[in-house]
């Protein structure tokens, strides 16, 4: 791998983080957004957190797979119920790695 | 004189305290992730400055996973960099979410605030912000402890990455899915969002099997958000 450009990456990558991070503290706060652009962008959280977590727990091979083999579907029926019933970040990040580490070590 | 110092001593140990306390969940999740993202890094074949550096600099745990998995593959600077800023187009809201809220702070007190906005660190400042504790210091001390954990875990992974010769063993390569579900789980707030959910979810699936590369995200997240704002409409 090429250090160096994986540093311009870096730079790159800080960029694009940091300017919708630092925008809209910087701008709105002393305007008000029409309330569909509100709407909207209260959806993205949800849409983009699925849209990066299904594809990898349902194809993470680049094929649909739900068979018993595929061990990062299975896990995340439980891990799912872990976060909806403790809202803990740790715990169920926790629960998920451990769960996954055990099916790997006893199956 | 002393007394004075020694009241100031105090009122600076209760703000580093609250803070420590506040701070104490993120530090939790972050030292394991933060972890697991050292050892991937380091395997990826990421050298150990640009490791810590991303952690620094960037300060994104998923868009950290992501890049380290793209640069493996050895995807182009741009498109690591356009998946990078698609992943974290969410922080555009969070930021939009606390601007009532940052009204009488200065633009440089603003600029170093949202460089440490995560969406762990959101969630811990929406709540104290709207129960009107606006201390800054104990503001930037927060995401100052939480970035420490992340830097932390990336070394400590970084330091362990040579002894684990492989991560499936350990679960690691679980961490960015759990954290995800952690967090969708948290921003289901009612059936609209699981409808938004299933259908971005399914579609993102539906463009990756069909060949979009990394616009898979993007293409879903626009048409996903869209379909919740049409929900909201015909339920009102």
């Amino acid at each position: 791998m090429d250090q160096k450009l994986i540093l311009f990456t870096l730079v790159g990558m800080m960029a694009v983080t940091y300017i919708p991070r630092l925008l809209p503290a910087l701008t709105l706060s002393s305007r008000e957004l029409p309330p569909v652009i509100v709407k909207w962008l209260s959806y993205v959280p949800t849409a983009v957190l699925s849209a990066m977590l299904v594809p990898s727990l349902i194809a993470p091979e680049g094929s649909i797979s739900l068979g018993f083999d595929n061990i990062y579907f299975w896990v995340a029926i439980p891990t799912f119920a872990v976060a909806m019933f403790t809202r803990n970040f740790f715990g169920t990040v926790a629960v998920g790695m451990g769960l996954v580490a055990a099916v790997r070590y006893f199956l | 004189m002393e007394s004075v110092i020694s009241s100031s001593k105090n009122k600076y140990d209760a703000v580093l305290m609250s803070a420590i306390k506040q701070a104490l969940p993120i530090v939790l999740g972050y030292l394991p992730v933060g972890f697991a993202y050292g050892v991937l890094a380091r395997k990826a074949g990421l050298s150990i400055d640009n490791t810590v550096l991303m952690s620094l600099i960037v300060f994104a745990g998923s868009a950290q996973f992501i890049a380290v998995g793209l640069l493996a593959s050895g995807a182009s600077a741009l498109s690591v960099i356009i998946t990078t800023f698609i992943v974290n187009l969410r922080h555009l809201l969070m930021s939009a979410a606390l601007s009532p809220y940052l009204k009488k702070w200065t633009k440089l007190e603003l600029a170093i605030f949202s460089f440490q906005l995560t969406d762990e660190s959101f969630a811990v400042h929406s709540t104290r912000f709207s129960n009107g504790d606006m201390s800054k210091s104990e503001t930037y001390l927060i995401n100052s402890i939480a970035q420490a954990a992340w830097v932390g875990g990336t070394v400590l992974g970084i330091f362990s990455s040579t002894l684990i010769t492989d991560v499936k063993p350990m679960g690691l390569d679980y961490a960015l899915p759990a954290m995800f579900i952690a967090l969708l789980i948290f921003q289901i707030k009612d059936k609209s969002h699981v409808i938004v959910g299933l259908t971005t979810g399914i579609l993102s699936t539906a463009l990756v099997l069909g060949g979009s590369g990394q616009w898979n995200v993007i293409i879903a997240t626009l048409i996903g958000a869209t379909l919740g704002v049409a929900i909201s409409w015909t339920r009102n």
